[in-house]
């Protein structure tokens, strides 16, 4: 497509609409930004963004309503992270037990490299237990590499408490415990 | 003060006034790029520098706050980073030539500034440091030689696009130090004298009698070609970083670069101050004046002129972001086929004009 160039006029060839133009759109900005202090940047440090639900960000542990891991260690996210960022000691076999009723195992130690992350996701999407999930955290700053290595503890400070609706272990628990007394009524 | 001879004070004099005018140039050289930023990042709806702080400023309550904001403190840290960053030489330049270049840069802006007169008199002193009667002659050869800078520190560095931006900036300038010569040369011709504290007292009577208004036409010209020389936007290509990455200061680092950044900025003080010796009364305050009297009167005169000479720069920085960069052949184009020949006409049309009033 071949667009015609058009013909100026006189008026605009002189270059004074042009130069019109610039100073009030300049000064129109120019008036808003340092008197109306109406600026478009955000203040980093000081303002921060507001990130909208669902936004991936960095990847911690959560803890159920009653305060217990709920990570078991079954090394799932281990082996699905594309950057290899998470390491899991687990138990072994005379390790210590889960700290809830009813499940069997916890890790002894849970790292994620921060440094190695990239925040894709997999590991929430693969946890059966839904132990670990994508919070709005989107900048660590730290003075040595040691520092972007968050332990299990670091993991599960940051994470919080995760409100589950589902609660599968005490479900399993109310399961089991309704199974001790078998249901007598078979008609 | 008495014992001394006349040639003793005169010296004396001399030096204070050159130590003086060298101080506040270097102080407003740091503070234009401060202004520079803040009126930028507004432009641009950015709030600019606004952390530099020292600690036991930050510490007054509402005070430091604000300075804090203003980035009253952003020139210190900025001179500091110049002097502790790497001063990196590349292999392959030519050496002696790459270190010369920046200083060559620098020193005709400052050099310039000898003969503008600043105020008016104080005390008995006359406020211009080289009251010379061939003051503008000498003013157009020396702002000629900061290219040789520029073209050096492209050809030194040795690689392509400083070279480019030198051959640029040779071409740019030659071009615009023709239009801008003609451009003066009504002034000169209504004032019938080279000696610029003649040009300052012709227009001393009221703001009408400033040549801006009597010859409007040379001044535009001649902002236009101080835009060129001095490599601002909209005509700053031998620098132009989105096609040269950075033109001749490619290869340089550190405090060399300063060096450039201080000569560009001391150049845009210097025509700044030329345009207001030449076109807007230098010293004089809008309803005219007279050679103060009082040393009140004279630090007021100095006021004045530097209350329009930043007025001046403001607009340097202001134009920046009103217009686009030329292309290369637009830019030659405007200096020879435009400005050359509005100026000879504007020379024809005053001499005319002189002819037929006497």
């Amino acid at each position: 497509m071949i667009v015609p160039r058009q013909k100026l006029t006189f008026w605009e060839r002189l270059y004074l609409p042009a130069l019109w133009g610039g100073l009030r759109i300049t000064a129109n900005h120019f008036f808003r930004t340092a008197v109306q202090g109406k600026a478009v940047t955000m203040e980093y440090p000081e303002q921060r963004w507001v990130v909208p639900p669902g936004y991936r960000g960095a990847p911690y542990l959560v803890k159920d309503q009653d305060g217990h891991t709920k990570c078991v260690s079954c090394q799932l996210c281990e082996f699905v992270c594309p950057p290899k960022a998470i390491r899991i000691v687990p138990p072994g076999p005379e390790g210590q037990a889960a700290d809830r009723p009813n499940a069997e195992k916890m890790p002894r130690e849970f790292e994620i490299n921060m440094l190695r992350c990239i925040f894709c996701g997999f590991c929430q999407e693969v946890c059966p237990e839904e132990a670990i999930f994508l919070m709005k955290d989107y900048s660590f700053t730290a003075e040595s590499r040691e520092e972007l290595l968050y332990n299990k503890e670091k993991l599960l400070a940051l994470g919080g408490v995760h409100q589950d609706t589902i609660q599968k272990w005490k479900q399993k628990q109310v399961e089991a415990d309704a199974q001790e007394t078998f249901p007598v009524a078979r008609s | 003060m008495q014992q001394l001879t006349e040639t003793q004070q005169w010296l004396l004099f001399s030096a204070v006034k050159i130590a003086v005018v060298f101080g506040v140039v270097m102080f407003f050289v740091a503070y234009a790029v401060l202004v520079e930023r803040k009126v930028s990042a507004f432009i641009q709806d950015r709030v600019g520098p606004n952390r530099t702080v020292p600690p036991f400023i930050d510490a007054i309550p509402v005070l430091g706050r604000f300075l804090k904001r203003l980035g009253i403190f952003q020139p210190m840290a900025d001179g500091l980073k110049f002097l502790l960053k790497e001063d990196f030489t590349p292999d392959y330049v030519r050496k002696v030539y790459f270190w010369l270049a920046p200083a060559i840069t620098a020193i005709p802006a400052f050099l310039t500034l000898a003969v503008i007169p600043f105020g008016s008199q104080l005390g008995r002193q006359p406020m211009v440091i080289a009251d010379l009667n061939v003051g503008i002659l000498y003013t157009f050869g020396i702002v000629s030689l900061g290219v040789y800078g520029i073209v050096l520190a492209g050809w030194a560095s040795n690689s392509k696009y400083p070279f480019l931006g030198g051959i640029r900036s040779s071409a740019q300038l030659i071009s615009y130090e023709i239009a801008m010569g003609m451009s003066v040369v009504p002034v000169f011709m209504l004032v019938g004298d080279l000696n610029l504290s003649k040009v300052i007292a012709y227009q001393s009577g009221s703001a009408f009698d400033w040549m801006l208004f009597k010859q409007p036409i040379a001044f535009a010209i001649f902002m236009v070609a101080a835009f060129a020389e001095t490599n601002r936007l909209p005509f700053d290509l031998p620098e132009s970083e989105t096609e040269l990455v950075g033109g001749y200061h490619t290869e340089y680092s550190s405090m060399k670069f300063a060096l450039f950044f201080l000569g560009e900025y001391a150049n845009m003080i210097a025509s700044s101050a030329m345009m207001v010796t030449l076109f807007l009364g230098g010293w004089t305050p809008l309803w005219g004046g007279t050679p103060a009297s009082t040393i009140w009167g004279g630090l007021v005169h100095i006021g004045w002129f530097l209350a329009k000479m930043i007025a001046l720069m403001v607009v340097f920085i202001w134009v920046r972001w009103m217009l686009p960069r030329f292309r290369y052949d637009q830019l030659m184009d405007l200096g020879w086929r435009v400005f050359i020949p509005m100026a000879l006409v504007n020379i024809l049309i005053t001499a005319v004009v002189l002819f037929i009033r006497h």
